[in-house]
């Protein structure tokens, strides 16, 4: 056995390209190699997959009626102290009021971070310098930045009220939050952006600057149009990632959901059996929200994929 | 100093390009008059493709002239646009837009870059794609067809331009042989045409066929040039007759 590890058979001692150098450098590999390169290189940029299942709803849903039939095994269960009655007796005002909000929250903070992105990700492949730094700061600096520090500054930095001449405008908190989320998804999708149009084949820009197409239209008729789909997956994410982070605001006093919740605890006297049923039930509701939304990101993805 | 016909349509004058320390193109001069087809070989790396992309400015260059119709191409007041629009280039890998149909494809140059009017464009579009051999073919996107259609959808998007000289940087290349020969076909009947074609390729039968001339490129110089008659059979220089003899 030994003897067969030190001297391998000539015969198994040399294949080219495993063993030893390959002797041809024909490209054969090389469109596989840079689909590869091209999708890690995508999924750096488009930072980290929400990986929802359906087991982890049907857990939380087992979880939430467990500690229900633990909370009412505690309590007298005249009607209207039931966990349940309680519980039933909140939720117009925790989905009706708070998890509504959390939603315009998500939609206005999206749609502002988008508009910001895509802005900020075209000055990324600005030709001009100056712009292309500027951009690339801008977006490094929020991006990397913790979201709730974000949050705070927004708060702290923006005036409740702007009075223009005679006219006072209240910026309410709500808003505030929007726009301190907005933030960190503008500079995510700027990253996204960037991307996306360089995981292009320079062969598009070659063939549109040979037509004399100019910079501008060749970024917008050929080069953006193709990058919308791909980019259409990792934004719905973003989305995903963005409405589950909403009730970060809560410590700021907006009345989203979680906010609520608590309120509507210390209302009921703040009974412990309470707070379990409480809190679950918004999981419950968030992952209702967020789990469709990451199966079709999924989908997408998958779709896309195979015409890339 | 206006170019009037009977002068080369391109001219080539000791042409030197590296990139970083690769030299690429050493000392290249060249000339292809009106109407003429030209065809360049030679080994993998030895400059071919490199040439080509500096005569329509895809790449600068380092020393030298290139004039194309009399106008200097690395001249830093030149409208490139101006030129690409005379210069058509056809590329290995197709470059179709596949974000677009065949006769979207072929359209949108004229339209957006010349300002064209659509409708005259789009039966342009469908004649060109006619004269390709892609009658039907007009609403497929260039995923749903082969490599030799998609190859005669670029060179029809490169025609819509109305071009004087049509580049072609071994558009064969990524074929299939049975495919390769449709769009030998497409380009023969160009050159019948008169149209002044510069074909940088590996298909030496075609070269021979339909070449007025034929250069040979070995470490960015062309070591070897003449018609394809005394060219193929007459080889003198060493390294065109290595090469010939690992090809034919």
């Amino acid at each position: 056995m030994i003897g067969l590890f030190r001297t391998p058979r000539p015969e198994l001692r040399a294949i080219p390209g495993v063993t030893g150098p390959a002797q041809t450098d024909l490209p054969v590999l090389l469109p596989a190699a840079q689909l590869i390169g091209r999708k890690a290189r995508q999924d750096r940029t488009n930072g980290f997959r929400l990986e929802l299942k359906a087991w982890h709803g049907l857990f939380l849903f087992l979880l939430f009626l467990f500690f229900t039939g633990v909370a009412a095994a505690q309590v007298d269960n005249t009607l209207d102290k039931g966990v349940l009655a309680t519980l039933w007796r909140w939720i117009p005002l925790i989905v009706g009021q708070g998890f509504v909000l959390n939603l315009i929250i998500s939609f206005t903070a999206m749609a502002l971070g988008t508009a910001a992105g895509v802005m900020l990700g075209l000055g990324q492949i600005s030709l001009l310098p100056q712009v292309r730094g500027s951009s690339w700061f801008t977006t490094q600096l929020f991006r990397n930045s913790p979201w709730l520090v974000l949050l705070f500054c927004v708060m702290l930095l923006l005036p409740f009220e702007i009075t223009i001449g005679d006219v006072i405008i209240r910026i309410p908190d709500w808003t505030k939050a929007t726009i301190g989320f907005s933030l960190p998804i503008m500079a995510n999708i700027s990253e996204l952006v960037r991307g996306a149009v360089q995981s292009i084949p320079s062969g598009q820009w070659e063939a549109a600057e040979s037509l004399a197409f100019t910079r501008r239209q060749t970024l917008w008729q050929i080069i953006l149009p193709q990058c919308v789909k791909r980019m259409i997956p990792p934004w719905m994410n973003w989305y995903a990632i963005l409405t589950m982070a909403t009730p970060i605001c809560s410590i700021m006093g907006v009345q989203e959901s979680v906010n609520l919740t608590q309120q509507a605890l210390v209302s009921e006297d703040s009974r412990p059996e309470l707070l379990a049923p409480f809190y679950l039930f918004l999981l419950v509701i968030f992952f209702c929200y967020c789990y469709p939304i990451a199966r079709w990101t999924v989908s997408l993805e998958r779709k896309f994929v195979v015409k890339l | 100093m206006t170019w009037t016909p009977d002068q080369p349509i391109v001219s080539i004058q000791n042409v030197r390009k590296s990139f970083g320390q690769l030299v690429v193109l050493h000392d290249v001069s060249l000339d292809v008059a009106k109407g003429e087809v030209i065809c360049v070989i030679g080994p993998s790396g030895s400059g071919k493709s490199t040439l080509l992309r500096c005569i329509n400015a895809l790449i600068p260059i380092d020393q030298g002239s290139i004039t194309v119709e009399g106008q200097e191409v690395h001249d830093p007041k030149l409208d490139k646009l101006e030129l690409r629009k005379k210069v058509g280039m056809v590329f290995q890998q197709y470059n179709l837009f596949p974000h677009k149909t065949a006769l979207q494809n072929v359209m949108m140059a004229p339209i957006t870059v010349l300002k064209q009017d659509k409708a005259e464009v789009e039966q342009r579009a469908y004649q060109l794609l006619k004269k390709v051999r892609l009658e039907g073919k007009e609403p497929s996107y260039p995923g749903e067809l082969s490599g030799g259609q998609q190859q005669r959808v670029a060179i029809a998007r490169s025609l819509a331009m109305n071009p004087d000289i049509m580049l072609f940087d071994e558009v064969t290349a990524a074929l299939d042989p049975e495919t390769v020969k449709e769009v030998l076909v497409t380009i023969r009947e160009l050159a019948e045409e008169g149209m002044t074609c510069m074909l940088v390729t590996h298909e030496m039968g075609f070269a021979r066929e339909v070449a007025d001339h034929i250069y040979f490129t070995d470490k960015g110089l062309i070591v070897e040039h003449g018609p394809p008659a005394t060219f193929f059979n007459e080889a003198k220089d060493p390294r065109t007759k290595e090469f010939l003899s690992q090809i034919l």
